[in-house]
């Protein structure tokens, strides 16, 4: 065979080299800067920190000025707790509505449909309203909430896709083996949409890591700040300590590096197994 | 002992009746048949006496016990599923054994189960190996030994070879007649082969549009149809069915005419008068008679297939019909030739203006 390049190649990965440096850019940008003397940064932003220009004060400032530590330790709370629930909550729901006919199942996912439509942020006032009613104001529970009914709707969408390709047989052939209904769903239904929870994962887990707005209006109190809103201390209204703020983005990363790689497996998987039939 | 009733049953998924009617009995360890054309209803059929679907009216019973309310596990069956139905994820052994776990079956006593039902299948090499890397007839072996693993009273089978290649079609066939008399359970099997339905059955139910038509061992429907559908089923080629008359009908003989022929057959024919209509079938492998009394029926030929010991004529009769004739293979005929079909009035089923039978062809 002759494996010519072909001008529609070249055209395609062309697209998808540009798309990944705009990508992966701004990410680049900070860790490098995050090592650069605040000087180098706005010298020659784009430069790779040299013997001269290295420094770690920013990561230094990060630690020794702010308890990032907690901050950290609190996004994680808060977005491995939303995870877990919405992926929980979400394939029970998503199990239930595929698979069982009762009276208001269209209703309900329709309902769960328009919650996919309506950004939850214009709910805030009255979540805020609420969360004092609760006396939940300044707690991560507040944040877990509210990133829990902000994910579900999504989740269940494409979890109920997923355990809707699952041959219905299978779950015949469960019920005649005398399996009940939750082992169905816990030894066969679960594994079986592995690729599917890794895609609803990181969809979910993505937004609420960088999410300012809630834990801004929610819990800004001393002791439960997020990363994203403790790097904020560090923005000043006339002062801004680059090199911090750098860093502490960078550290912010981190996990969420981590955890794609860790599901990247199964996201490829998932995300063209609904595609191609 | 473990028979199985059916009594007065039906099913509707809103206005569409799926079934109506239905009075079924399978005696202990008898291998049932249901077959007919898609969406007659086998299948649901099936599933109601697996406990996978309701009922709309009427009682099953297993064993003498009324299973209405049962759920699939507590009604001692296990049934084998088209797709295999094998969960993905697991080994061939713990595919067996998923189902004993539940069952409150001892360890021990699983794993014994399990490498013996193995052992029959000839699925011990594959025990650690996960579905996806089996054959279709492996597959299928480990769908029907999770179904012994678990010592059912009745077997249920839906469809368990139309994913098989031919010729594995035929050995898994086999297999299944065998294991029926090494286990001596109750079976029901569910197709739309007509040949898996003679074949292995020792009771075929012949269901069309949600209904019995006719319940008899393989050669009674053969050669008994009680009316036209089943006569069109059972049988391949189907029958040729030709459109006559009543021209006589006296003490002893009633002659039919048709198709420019005219068969008289001896003996009373109840129900019938002169110039009623009727519809005369003959099967494919009567159409070649040598007999002195054979009636010809001449047509052009539209098409000859060979297979070698017998070869099919399609002929179309001077007459306008359409007619199928299985001939000797070594016989040297060419599509466009004239040809000259033989049939002897004792081979000649007769159905009336409903399609009901009133005379089915003697033995011969």
């Amino acid at each position: 065979m002759n494996r010519s390049i072909r001008p529609g190649r070249i055209a395609v990965h062309l697209a998808l080299v540009l798309y990944t440096v705009i990508a992966i850019g701004p990410i680049l940008l900070i860790v490098i800067n995050s090592f650069k003397t605040r000087r180098a940064i706005f010298a020659d932003p784009l430069g790779f920190p040299d013997a001269r220009t290295f420094t770690t004060i920013g990561f230094d400032q990060v630690f020794a000025k702010s308890d990032f530590g907690l901050y950290f330790f609190n996004s994680l709370t808060v977005t491995i707790v939303s995870l877990a629930l919405i992926v929980l909550i979400g394939a029970m729901a998503a199990w239930a509505l595929t698979e069982y006919r009762f009276p208001g199942n269209t209703i309900l996912t329709l309902y769960l449909a328009i919650g996919i439509m309506v950004p939850i942020r214009l709910g805030s006032v009255s979540i805020l309203r609420m969360m004092v009613e609760l006396n939940l104001v300044n707690t991560l529970t507040a944040l877990i909430l509210v990133y829990v009914a902000q994910g579900l709707p999504l989740a269940i969408l494409i979890l109920g896709e997923f355990i809707q390709q699952i041959p219905k047989d299978l779950r015949d052939a469960a019920r005649c083996d005398g399996v009940s209904e939750y082992r169905i769903f816990a030894s066969i239904i679960l594994p079986l949409i592995r690729p599917a929870i890794a895609t609803v994962a990181v969809f979910t887990m993505v937004p609420i890591w960088n999410d300012l707005w809630f834990p801004l209006i929610l819990s800004p109190g001393d002791g439960k700040q997020t990363i994203t809103l403790g790097v904020q201390q560090f923005i000043g209204q006339y002062v801004t300590d680059w090199n911090a703020v750098l860093a502490s983005l960078t550290l912010a990363i981190a996990p969420v590096l981590v955890l794609y790689v860790f599901f990247s497996r199964y996201l490829v998987r998932g995300l063209t197994a609904g595609a191609v039939k | 002992m473990a028979d199985v009733s059916l009594h007065g049953l039906a099913k509707s998924f809103g206005p569409v009746d799926i079934l109506r009617d239905i009075d079924l009995t399978v005696e202990d360890g008898e291998f049932v048949v249901f077959v007919g054309p898609s969406g007659c209803g086998k299948s649901t059929l099936l599933r109601i006496i697996a406990g996978l679907e309701n009922v709309s009216a009427g009682e099953i019973r297993i064993g003498g016990r009324r299973v209405n309310e049962l759920p699939p596990a507590d009604r001692k069956i296990a049934m084998v599923f088209q797709s295999y139905a094998l969960y993905p994820h697991m080994s061939v052994y713990k595919n067996m054994a998923f189902g004993l776990k539940f069952a409150k079956t001892d360890r021990a006593e699983a794993d014994r189960r399990v490498r013996q039902a193995a052992e029959i299948l000839q699925l011990t090499p594959y025990l650690n190996r996960k579905p996806r890397e089996l054959s279709g007839g492996q597959r299928q072996r480990v769908a029907i030994g999770r179904a012994i693993v678990r010592n059912p009273s009745v077997f249920l089978f839906d469809e368990p070879l139309s994913n098989l290649d031919a010729a594995l079609r035929i050995n898994t066939r086999l297999e299944i007649a065998k294991l029926h008399r090494e286990l001596g359970a109750t079976m029901i099997y569910v197709t739309h082969d007509q040949v898996e339905a003679m074949t292995l059955a020792s009771k075929i139910v012949v269901l069309n549009h949600g209904r019995v038509e006719q319940v008899g061992a393989p050669l009674d429907l053969y050669h008994h149809p009680s009316n036209l559908f089943v006569a069109g089923f059972i049988g391949s080629p189907r029958m040729n069915f030709i459109k006559g008359e009543v021209r006589s009908v006296t003490e002893s003989r009633v002659t039919i005419g048709f198709a420019g022929a005219e068969a008289v057959f001896e003996g009373a024919v109840v129900r019938l008068a002169p110039g009623d209509p009727v519809t005369v079938g003959i099967r494919p492998e009567h159409m070649a008679e040598q007999g002195s009394d054979a009636i010809p029926l001449t047509g052009r030929i539209d098409a000859v297939e060979r297979l070698g010991e017998a070869s099919y004529v399609y002929m179309k009769l001077a007459s306008g019909d359409d007619v199928v004739a299985r001939i000797p293979g070594d016989m040297e005929t060419n599509p466009g030739d004239g040809f000259t079909a033989r049939f002897t009035p004792r081979a000649l089923h007769v159905f009336d203006a409903e399609g009901r039978s009133v005379r089915s062809a003697k033995a011969l």
